[in-house]
């Protein structure tokens, strides 16, 4: 993927139309490896009015019914109740006592019908906003977010994924915007791998080797750069702040009171690590939850995962709250689909998209609302349908940015979000 | 001594009597006067079949949602439900019209499981609280909680003396309490009942079932093993045989070719057999055991999935709960000529 520096000028190197609606955009140049802003002003600017987003992905399929969008006393309602809210006439399943409580903060949008209920399609269209085709790939959520929304002069990542499990390392989930945005892994919260300088290297012998590279890059960049290449000087000097900022991603930092009051399971961790990533400016936070894929016994495991959520959801949600952040961090709660309203022979429920729900909060979206409508027993939507790609555009519109304009790829105008649909103004204040 | 009642051939199993509901069963109990059949289902009534001809009552206003259990009173004039609403419903057994005569908040969370001990007098109750209690037939008062169950507690049981409770729980701790006490007494290791899955991040199994032997040598407990995927309903029924006393595991009981199901319930049988009711994606099946084999020496199918399983006071009379919308009687016996 050539980029095209023949004019170096920061004009070419934002999108022809501006994607940040109401933000200055800054234009990264390498220097020494990293981007600065031209305009430090404007650098400080952005970052006091950074927005953040934080996507939780509930794998497998989190069933509504068991959520968001309980039908109590119904056919399909299974066995649990549903309690009231923090917002009078708002009910949840009785699974989210906590979160219950800080309904006032949440938005439910109960209408989503994406009509795919294949995991790794539905997973797809749900982070790109897109249907996968074999013409091309487009990037998540996390990764149109970080390139978008990260100052350049950010010596961090501006992509990361809390996995439950797994050793860690990059993503492939930014396709055209280059291996820059692409995810770094946590796995199980741990910090990146490999971020220790071996311990028979003394530290002048690592700055001179540093050096050396650097000498060697800035050599090789003046005559062929192209978004590889960037990307690979880029790893190197995120690499180096990543060892120096090693604390960044150790949740152990954080006070007891607070992993006490997280729970002390992985997910309760994992939460507290993702406030503390988005506290140090962590713009694009991804934290999963497995497993929902429920199609036996789902009553008893969604007990279990959601007794987890609850606790750890909701006292995020408050932190955030708390913090002021709420306003610039967005919260994205979402699955591949739902689960079938139908409870099968194993007392399970199966793969259904129809009609089923995500949860939200933060920056732009309204406050202590349900949006949309499910029938009776949850079968259908009755009202304010949306998709996953009016839902991609919306997220994006709640953080500032304008989905309907470009990212510039190598001069080409690549659409941010899928131009055949557009945001959900109900859900945008 | 048990009496081995006449005609009783386990081998001659077949369904004498199926009866519809308008929702798959989740429960069902004998009456021990032999009259009715009470079922709990996916909805918040109580059904009662009369198990003459399977005339039906619909019994409203005891629970909120899901009846998941079911016992009776000793001379049967009770029946008393428990729901995921974390009730307690006593009920007039044989009321024409059965209304509920008392309901207490017996748990937070649902209740999985119910006893009467054999001398009548005392309801043992488990739940998703973690915990076992004990309350007053008659009145409905707590007598004793019995805690120390560090999950839900999956099934409860009387020893035939009624000196002690028996709890099982989702991972596989299998505890006898004093029931003049509720000191616990002994712990057995049921935990190849349970298994904790990495990939898919899932605690699944538990004890599904226990049922000690009517000379008090024997306790089995009732589950599921081999679970290569919990979310899939993939895993294959087992039933563990310890010796009371010893505590020693004497044997795993299994079901080869049964790679899909789960021991609901088990029941001792007249004859020292060990009848399992297994439910999965197999079917449904009545499996037969003895205590010196690990292999089933019988199993009957049944017309489909079963969730839960009674043996009628004859001996001979089982009830199966259906998720095909049907409770089913199945005679232990040859069919009348």
């Amino acid at each position: 993927m050539k980029i095209n520096y023949a004019c170096s000028s920061a004009e070419h190197q934002v999108a022809r139309r501006q994607f940040l609606g109401s933000m200055a955009a800054g234009a990264g140049m390498m220097a020494g490896g990293l981007g600065v802003f031209t305009s430090r002003a404007a650098a400080e600017q952005l970052r006091s009015d950074q927005k953040r987003i934080v996507v939780f992905n509930m794998h497998g399929g989190l069933s509504q019914l068991e959520s968001w969008d309980p039908k109590p006393g119904t056919d399909t309602g299974g066995p649990f109740l549903s309690i009231p809210t923090s917002v009078p006439g708002i009910h949840v399943s009785e699974l989210l006592p906590q979160t219950a409580q800080q309904m006032h903060h949440l938005c439910l949008v109960r209408g989503v019908n994406t009509s795919e209920d294949d995991h790794g399609k539905g997973a797809y269209m749900m982070m790109t906003g897109r249907r996968q085709t074999p013409a091309g790939n487009f990037p998540q959520i996390g990764a149109v977010a970080a390139k978008a929304l990260t100052p350049s002069d950010s010596v961090l990542p501006g992509h990361i994924q809390i996995t439950p499990g797994g050793s860690g390392g990059r993503g492939n989930d930014s396709a055209y915007l280059g291996p820059k945005y692409s995810s770094v892994s946590l796995g199980n919260g741990n910090p990146p791998q490999n971020t220790t300088r071996p311990e028979n290297m003394a530290e002048a012998s690592d700055a001179a080797r540093q050096e050396f590279r650097r000498q060697q890059n800035e050599r090789f960049l003046n005559r062929r750069r192209t978004a590889v290449t960037e990307a690979f000087a880029y790893s190197y000097e995120q690499a180096e702040q990543l060892m120096r900022q090693r604390d960044v991603f150790d949740v152990t930092k954080e006070p007891p009171e607070d992993v006490e009051r997280y729970g002390s399971h992985d997910f309760g961790r994992h939460c507290l690590l993702a406030r503390r990533l988005l506290e140090k400016g962590i713009t694009s936070v991804q934290v999963s939850h497995s497993n929902y894929d429920t199609h036996n016994e789902n009553f008893n495991f969604h007990i279990e995962q959601m007794g987890e959520f609850d606790r750890s959801f909701s006292c995020f949600v408050a932190d955030m709250a708390a913090r002021g952040m709420l306003d610039s961090t967005l919260i994205v709660v979402l699955s591949e689909f739902g689960r079938t309203p139908n409870i099968n022979q194993y007392y399970g429920r199966d793969h259904w998209s129809k009609a089923w729900s995500v949860c939200l909060a933060g920056c732009r979206i309204p406050r202590g609302i349900a949006y949309g409508k499910t029938n009776a027993n949850g079968t259908a939507v009755e009202d304010g349908q949306v998709d996953h790609g009016s839902l991609f555009h919306t997220y994006l519109q709640a953080t500032g940015v304008d989905s309907s304009g470009s990212f510039d790829i190598d001069g080409r105008d690549m659409p941010i979000a899928d131009p055949s649909t557009a945001a959900v103004t109900a859900l945008l204040t | 001594m048990t009496i081995i009642p006449d005609g009783y051939d386990p081998k001659q199993a077949h369904v004498v009597s199926e009866w519809p509901h308008e929702r798959p069963l989740n429960a069902c109990r004998f009456d021990p006067a032999g009259r009715f059949v009470f079922c709990g289902s996916e909805d918040a009534a109580v059904e009662r079949f009369n198990l003459a001809d399977g005339v039906r009552k619909i019994m409203n206003g005891g629970h909120q949602t899901w009846v998941k259990a079911i016992a009776m009173s000793k001379d049967g004039s009770l029946a008393i439900s428990g729901g995921c609403d974390g009730k307690l419903t006593w009920w007039e057994s044989a009321a024409a019209e059965p209304k509920p005569i008392r309901t207490i908040d017996a748990h937070k969370g649902w209740i999985r499981s119910l006893e009467v001990s054999p001398d009548g007098t005392l309801l043992v109750s488990g739940g998703n609280d973690n915990i076992v209690r004990l309350w007053n037939i008659n009145d409905g008062s707590l007598v004793r909680e019995l805690t120390g169950h560090p999950r839900h507690v999956y099934s409860v049981g009387f020893h035939p003396n009624g000196d002690s409770v028996l709890s099982g729980d989702l991972i596989g701790g299998l505890k006898q309490w004093e029931t003049a006490t509720g000191k616990e007494i002994r712990i057995f290791d049921a935990t190849p009942l349970h298994s904790y899955n990495g990939g898919q991040q899932v605690d699944f199994g538990g004890i599904r079932s226990i049922a000690v032997s009517p000379d008090g040598k024997w306790l089995v407990a009732g589950g599921l093993y081999k679970a290569t995927n919990p979310l899939g309903a993939v895993h294959e029924p087992l039933v563990l045989l310890f010796d009371l006393e010893s505590q020693k595991l004497e044997k795993q009981l299994i079901a080869e070719g049964i790679t899909k199901g789960v021991i609901w319930r088990l029941k001792w049988l007249s004859d020292g057999s060990i009848m399992g009711l297994s439910g999965g994606g197999d079917g449904g099946f009545l499996l037969f055991w003895k205590p010196d084999a690990e292999k089933d020496y019988h199993r009957f199918k049944l017309p489909s999935l079963a969730r839960d399983m009674d043996l009628h006071a004859d001996g001979l009379q089982v009830a199966t709960a259906h998720y095909d919308k049907h409770l089913r009687v199945t005679r232990l016996a040859a069919k009348a000529t």
